[in-house]
This record gives C-alpha cells, structure tokens and sequence, in this order.
C-alpha cells in the first residue's frame, strides 16, 4: 500500500472537537434555560457547570459518519458472503441458534428502545458535549437494531422461532423480562437512564452480555453475528466512556448527587443482573462449543474488572459497590442451572428450543462446577428417565412471577438448593412477591412504580392474552409448530439432519423447506 | 473492600483479532512491557497493570501506513479502565483514583 502524502492538518483533535462541538453550542436568550430544558431539575441532581462534562473520544461529526460507514461496509460484506455461500449450514448444530432467537426477541427491540431514549437526551441535556455525545449513541442504537435484524434474517429462511420477534418481545411471558428492563429505564428521567442504561448497563454489565454472546457467535460457526456483535461493541466502549463520564460528572458537580447516584446504582446493577440471568443459561446451556461458563465470565469482567478495578475508583466520591453484589457472587454458582431449568420446563410456550444436556455436556458443567452441578444432575439424571418412559417434563400450570425482574420465581436461596427463595411486601394492603431481596428492595423502595408491572401470567389470568387455555394463549403469542418445545425431533432438528445427510445434494436446502409455517407473519 | 493501589490495578482493552489489528496488537506489547496477552475466540485481550497506552507512530511504524488514532475505533470491543487521553498521538487508559 502505499502511503499518501500527508495532508496538512489545520487543528489537532482537541481543537477539532472543541471547535465542531463545543463551539456550536449557544446560550439561549429568548427563553430561559429552564424553559429550554425543562427535564433536568425533577429528579433531585444538581448541575452547576455543564462545561465540565468531558468526551475522551472527542468525536465530531465527520469522524463518526467516516468510521460507522466503514464498520457497516465490512459487516455488509460478510453478510452477503455467508448468506450466498449458505454459510448456515456450517454453523456447529442447529440448536445454536436457540441463542440468536433469544437475542433477537429480547434485545434488539431494546436496542430500538436505547436510541428513543438517547434522541431525548440528544435534545434534552444542557451541555453541547453531553447532547453530541448522546446523538451518536442515539444513532448508534438504532445501527444496531438494524443490523441485528437484517443479520438474523438470513436464519429466518430456514429456522423457527425467528418469525414474530417483535411481536413475541411485546407479548410472551419471559420476554417481558428483558422488556420491562428497559421501560423501566424509559420511563425514568434523564439522570436515572443515563445511570441506569449510559452506566450501569453499558459500562458494568455489557461485557457480560455481548461478549460472551459474541465469542459463542464465533466459535459455533456464526460468522454474522460475530461480525455485527463486534461492530456493534465497537461503538459499545464509546458507551461505556459516555457511561462512565456520566457518572463521575455528576459525583463531581455536587456532592448531594452521591446518595441519588447510590441508590440507582444498588437498584440498577440488581436489575441488570437479574436479566443477565438469560444470559447466563445461554453460555452454560445454548452453546453447542462452549466458550467460557458464567461463572468464570463473571469473575473476569465482573469481579475483576469492576469489584477490583472500578468500584476502587468510584470510592473516591464515597460510592460503594451495589448493594447485594455479594448475593450475585454467590449465585455465580448456580444461577444458570436454576434459569435453563425454568425455561426447558416451560419450553412449550417459547420460541426456542430446549434439550437435556448430553453426557459430554454435563461433564464439562460438572468440571466448571464441581461444587453444584452434581444437584443439578440427579435432575436431568430423572428427566432422561422420564424422557425413556415416554413423558418430557414440561410444567402445564402457571408460574408466579417476581414483581420487579418478572422471572418465573425459581430461584433457590444461596446455601439451599432445595428452598425456594421468597419475599413479600405488602403495599396498600395488596401483597408482592419477589424472587430475592435485591428485587424486593427496589419495590419497597417505589412500590407505586412496580405495582403497575404488567406480569404476563397475571394478565393471562385477566383474560388478556388471547383466551383462557394454552393454545389460546400460544396463538396470541403467535407460537408456530416448530418454534418451542423439545430440540430432539424438532422442525429445526430433523432439517439440520436432512440437509448434513443429503449434503452433496443442492435438493433440501431451499427456502421452500422452511422449518415454520409462520412465514411471513 | 481492600484497596488496591490505582497503579497496580490492571486496565485493559479487548480487540478483534483480524489482521489489520494484528499490528496495533503487536505496538501496545511493544510499548507496554508489563501488558499480558489472552487470546478468545475472535478476540485478543491486552491488559496491563496501572496503565496501557496505544502510540500511533509505534502502529504506524508497523503497519507501513498512516494511521489516525480514531482507527481504534474500529479495532475495539471493549476496555476496562478509564480513557484519560485520546489525542492525535497517544491514547491511553488508565484509572484516576
């Protein structure tokens, strides 16, 4: 390659952004700044300079628009590539992709959700560098969702559970989980989300989400969602730099903000971390080639990033690490074994697909955790009997669900596996149940916010969903054959054999075989 | 919580293991010598305790080209640490308390 001659530089990069940022902000002298910005007093922070607020990136416009254009071109090109060299059929099995069903339904309709809330932001923060900053998150989120959709497509044609994600997101019971996360960050004001979504999320869990989804993506064969995984975290760590300026901002500016900040940050990083609870399934569980456990990801990017490298920076402001940290770190343990046993039981109203761990998947489970997985075992040991006589075990009642994460509340106390965990508040003489103390401390905290959750068995119980049976229910949520259930004997399953048997013959793979009758819903 | 010293703390980032970046990996070892290298599926992870920075003419001397150090963006997945300084020259993470 060779190299061109360099063109002059006028500014450095400081001034660049000084210049087409900063300098393009104005005081307003016509209307008042409160009058301008109406939506940065109600919620108790106070802001005396908002020059303060720094953006290490220091993005202008022309440097963004250059460079996303570039990471869509080169995810646009593997997108092409695999989807005409029927790159699908190289994935490791099928039931992959029981983890991009999962991420399709329950995040990217969040990721729309994430770029509404940045366009407000991108409006409704005093500072020009904070609204820049948030207007190319805003643009950001909405790439993202894009690429997410036009990426998993391509499965579309050929597999279930694909058809109807925005439709199921809005719907189906444990969609509401990663659903109700997200509105209720909507429906705060603009310093919570910034804590809530800008920080707590972006910076302290996201690695935990996208990283693992994304080396899982990579060794199973799933060359797109690599891709587009990895260019979307690429614009990941400016959120996790906005995140992290957001909070040291606003420590910085009073030192009245540091009990508020607190709060959000012992109820965001709970709220978090129980959805991650999917995620966690999705590692120990999804992964025909497993990457890592969830367990050892959440000592690396949790414990040691953030417990030891973090959490020691934020002390500096009088922060303190999230209040029931310590209950995550001992459910590292078993987290995902609990919530991969609630979703198989109730696998006949998802759209994915569950199996009992095979032999040689359990012995890695039990090499990763020795000290509780052989409980675990004596269950899938039973439900392979079951399975032998007949009779896979799926749940036909109705669970009940936690007030505030909306799981199914399965979930154990920390030193019993056999005890389910409990806990209720009563509010104006109704009662609320909750799976864990983090949950119930962020309802007793504003229990006129969560008391308005919209729990999909209660509204299945109102008559909301359809009609009163199960099939009934199935179809509102528009479930097709093919989507949920069992893996082994699946629609996804006897294709994949069909296709990997008949391989050297181009008859089975066209799209007329498409493992759903929903298509086009 | 026990304290750990700000320089002893590690920061870190994570980078796409392609071969564009091969030759920024290479400038961070080159230029922080206590940095340790963990490669994962698609991904390197370079960290190093206290600090780590990138200086663009240690890439550019390697990749036989000009390279600006808004390229990163297209190399980075992650990091943890704090991200001090981006300037035309250096970028470097580190933690500030």
């Amino acid at each position: 390659m060779t190299i061109a001659p360099k063109a002059p530089r006028k500014l450095s990069m400081k001034d660049r952004y000084s210049a087409l940022t900063r300098d393009l902000d104005w005081e307003p002298s016509y209307v008042s700044p409160d009058e301008l910005f109406p939506q940065t007093k109600f919620e108790g922070i106070i802001i005396h300079d908002w020059s303060k607020w720094e953006d290490p990136f220091r993005l202008t416009v022309d440097a963004y628009t250059k460079y996303q254009a570039e990471k869509d071109k080169r995810l646009y090109a593997v997108l092409d590539g695999f989807a005409q060299s029927q790159g699908h059929l190289s994935l490791t099995d099928a039931s992959y992709l029981n983890a991009m069903k999962l991420f399709i339904q329950g995040i990217a309709p969040n990721e729309y959700n994430a770029h509404r809330n940045f366009a407000m932001l991108a409006r409704h923060l005093n500072g020009g560098g904070p609204r820049f900053a948030a207007l190319c998150q805003c643009l950001d989120e909405i790439r993202h969702a894009q690429t997410e959709i036009h990426t998993l497509a391509n499965y579309n044609k050929y597999y279930g559970g694909f058809h109807s994600f925005l439709h199921q997101h809005e719907r189906v019971w444990y969609l509401s989980v990663p659903k109700s996360f997200f509105e209720d960050a909507l429906s705060a004001g603009p310093f919570e989300w910034l804590i809530s979504i800008g920080f707590s999320f972006e910076y302290l869990l996201t690695n935990l989400l996208f990283v693992p989804f994304m080396s899982g993506a990579s060794f199973n064969g799933d060359l797109p969602t690599m891709t587009f995984g990895f260019s979307a975290q690429s614009d990941e760590s400016r959120h996790m730099t906005l995140g992290l300026e957001a909070i040291k901002f606003l420590l910085e500016q009073d030192e009245r903000n540091v009990p508020i900040v607190q709060y959000w940050l012992d109820k965001w990083f709970w709220r978090g971390y129980r959805l991650l609870a999917l995620v966690a399934q999705m590692l120990d569980y999804m992964l025909p080639r497993k990457v890592m456990s969830w367990k050892e990801a959440f000592e690396l990017y949790f414990e040691e990033q953030m417990m030891n490298g973090l959490f020691q920076d934020l002390a500096y402001y009088g922060i303190r690490p999230p209040l029931h940290v310590d209950k995550a770190i001992q459910e590292k343990e078993y987290v995902s074994h609990q919530a991969y046993w609630i979703l198989y039981q109730f696998g006949h109203a998802a759209a994915f697909t569950t199996s009992v761990p095979t032999d040689e998947h359990m012995k890695w489970l039990e090499e990763q955790y020795p000290n509780t997985f052989p409980t675990y075992k004596t269950l899938w040991e039973k439900e392979k009997k079951n399975i032998e006589n007949g009779g896979r075990h799926f749940i036909r009642g109705l669970p009940q669900l936690c007030q505030v994460c909306q799981i199914p509340m399965g979930f154990t106390e920390a030193d019993d596996p056999f005890v389910q965990a409990q806990r209720e508040s009563i509010f104006e003489g109704e009662r609320y149940n909750f799976c864990s103390d983090g949950c119930q401390y962020i309802f007793d905290h504003e229990p006129v916010k969560y008391r308005q959750a919209w729990l999909p068995v209660h509204q299945i119980y109102q008559g909301n969903c359809g009609g009163p049976t199960l099939p009934d229910v199935l179809e509102w949520y528009n479930l097709k054959p093919g989507d949920g259930g069992e893996y082994l004997g699946s629609m996804d399953h006897q294709n994949w054999l069909k296709w990997h048997g008949e391989a050297d013959s181009a008859e089975g793979i066209d799209e007329g075989d498409a493992a759903y009758a929903g298509k086009g819903h | 919580m026990t304290t750990i010293p700000a320089a002893e703390r590690p920061v870190g980032v994570d980078i796409q293991e392609n071969e564009q970046n091969r030759a920024v990996i290479e400038a961070i070892e080159a230029d922080n010598p206590e940095a340790t290298v963990r490669h994962m599926p698609g991904m390197v992870r370079v960290q190093s305790p206290g600090k780590l920075v990138i200086n663009r003419e240690s890439v550019e001397e390697r990749i036989g080209r000009e390279w600006e150090t808004h390229e990163f963006q297209l190399a980075i997945i992650s990091y943890f640490g704090h991200i001090k300084e981006w300037d035309d020259d250096q970028i470097l993470i580190a933690w500030d308390h």
